[in-house]
């Protein structure tokens, strides 16, 4: 069985169609890329996805259960973690604190909490940022917390809204083996990049948007040989 | 990291708080301590839903009002029977005063920042015009205590000393502190200030942003009604003037902006700063000074604003980092 369906879901706002009948599956342990140019409608998929927004038709199911207008806090407990493209760190707390507020989803012990923190903050490469505030943190190592802090909910899905927007080059490599490790650790994933170069090589499945609308899904090969691909987003340099 | 009074000089200031009225035997000085000690426990109170949770309200004065009304309306009309006692009143004030901010935050939560500042004061208005104008709670003449003699705790009534209401206030003060300490360092401490840094991120965490700034209300309040109960019993008598006022909601968010918000020791700071400010302003200029120490704390916010925003518990971290 799938770990995620989404089947013909829209969203409109006002006369603006964001999301168009947008159908497809991720199953466990998997690891789809999406890609689109800017305003496809790849980050109201996730707000969808995550409860932030409420589809005007469709249906999302997670283990075969609709989440579809569930309110995200509900959606995170059933396991979808998520980070999001302007980053939302927790500026006036520390880095460890940060991640505790995630592992905190699964205990109320503050020890605990700490312990599976630390964990999350060593899996990531923060461990010695720990106690500074998240305020001073460089993006590329927000974008670390952000994904510390998710996975301390110990997500099944876990969903990363540009991994490497706005971090510096030197940043990606690590960023990239960063989510390879998750996806090897078993953990979901769906990718929204514009790196091409990154997302071709990390992902299974890529999913391409077009104001609003799936028009492309398959292998990393088939999608970026797509007609309509090449035309919409990645231009006739990229092909050729 | 924020700076931690340690242990020793809590116990410390606390030995030094117990032996006070050893010390200082006549009224005023008491007066001035347990309005210190009154105002740090409200603003203690205020601090845990606008200093953690980052949801600013500017009506508490409703919940103060709660605590004193309730109290001194059930020793009033007897309804207690037998139970009659200020402490009863005290704990059924809170237990209202929880309600009630639930019935207020459910629609209230639904705005955000600014918004939400402006409709608590809204809230707090109505409240007070209400009473004003409703005869069975008094009305705007206020209610009188009954005079309970001879002085006995279970009275909550003291005329010839004021040591024991120095010491309640005292005992008000630490258990809001022990209370706010506690939720802190819990999960829900936490839960509260990941809701003031982004609630949508709080929300993609698993949090129930709506039921947990809801909980915040409901201790702030409980906590804030208790401080109301002691004023009633303190000054034996209320009106919507005095226990009301959006001046009084005003002034406990000046305390703890004052202190240092998010600090469990701002608060106390902050009291101990602007009360006796505002004792110095009414002695030396009787009734037409009633204007002048809001200039003052005015210009002392104004300061801190542009200064160190995080009150003067940041000014102190700061200058420790340095030395």
């Amino acid at each position: 069985m799938p770990l995620l369906e989404i089947e013909g879901v829209t969203k409109r706002f006002g006369g603006l169609v964001a999301n168009r009948e947008i159908s497809f599956q991720v199953s466990p342990g998997e690891l789809v890329g999406v890609i689109g140019p800017n305003g496809a409608g790849k980050s109201t998929l996730f707000d969808l996805l995550t409860g932030f927004q409420a589809p005007d038709a469709g249906h999302i199911r997670l283990d075969g259960v609709p989440i579809a207008g569930l309110r995200p806090d509900e959606i995170s407990r059933r396991g979808v973690g998520r980070t999001f493209q302007k980053l939302k760190p927790f500026g006036g707390m520390t880095v460890l604190e940060n991640v505790m507020v995630g592992a905190f989803q699964k205990t109320a012990d503050p020890r605990q909490a700490r312990a599976e923190a630390e964990d999350a903050l060593e899996s990531v490469g923060l461990a010695d940022r720990a106690h500074v505030h998240a305020r001073v943190l460089s993006t590329g190592q927000r974008k670390r917390l952000e994904m510390a802090r998710a996975l301390a909910t110990r997500p099944r899905l876990l969903l990363l809204d540009e991994i490497t927007g706005g971090v510096d080059q030197r940043s990606i490599p690590d960023l990239v083996e960063l989510v390879r490790q998750l996806h090897a650790g078993g953990t979901a994933l769906i990718v929204i990049e514009h790196n091409m170069r990154v997302i071709m090589g990390i992902s299974q499945r890529v999913v391409a948007l077009h104001l609003g609308e799936v028009i492309a899904i398959g292998s990393p090969a088939a999608v970026t040989s797509d007609a309509r691909v090449i035309e919409a987003y990645l231009g006739r340099a990229y092909a050729g | 990291m924020r700076p931690r009074l340690g242990p020793l000089a809590a116990f410390v200031l606390l030995g030094a708080a117990l032996a006070f009225p050893l010390v200082f035997t006549l009224p005023y000085p008491r007066d001035v301590m347990i309005r210190i000690f009154l105002y740090a426990m409200l603003a203690t109170a205020w601090n845990l839903l606008a200093g953690y949770c980052g949801q600013i309200s500017l009506g508490h004065a409703v919940f103060f009002g709660t605590g004193a009304y309730t109290s001194t309306l059930l020793l009033q009309q007897g309804w207690l029977g037998v139970w009659a006692s200020p402490w009863v009143g005290m704990a059924l004030g809170a237990l209202l005063a929880a309600l009630l901010s639930q019935v207020i935050g459910f629609p209230v939560f639904r705005l955000r920042g600014h918004y939400f500042a402006i409709a608590t004061i809204a809230v707090g208005e109505i409240v007070q015009t209400v009473v004003i104008n409703w005869d069975a709670v008094g009305g705007a003449r206020g209610l009188f205590v009954p005079i309970k003699r001879p002085d006995s705790l279970i009275n909550f009534q003291f005329h010839e000393s004021k040591r024991t209401y120095y010491y309640i206030a005292l005992a008000l003060l630490v258990l809001a502190i022990g209370i706010s300490r506690w939720i802190v360092r819990s999960r829900t401490g936490y839960y509260f200030r990941a809701i003031r840094e982004d609630q949508d991120a709080a929300a993609a965490l698993g949090i129930p942003v709506a039921r947990y700034k809801q909980r915040a209300m409901a201790i702030s309040a409980a906590l804030t009604a208790l401080g109301g109960t002691f004023y009633a019993q303190y000054v034996l008598f209320i009106d919507p003037e005095s226990v009301l006022p959006l001046s009084l909601s005003i002034l406990v968010c000046l305390v703890a902006v004052l202190g240092g918000v998010g600090t469990l020791w701002g608060p106390i700071l902050g009291a101990a700063i602007l009360v006796p400010l505002g004792e110095i302003t009414r002695v030396q200029l009787g009734g037409t000074g009633k204007a002048l120490d809001l200039v003052i704390y005015g210009l002392l916010i104004m300061i801190v604003s542009v200064v160190q925003p995080g009150g003067i518990m940041a000014l102190l971290q700061r200058g420790s980092r340095r030395s």
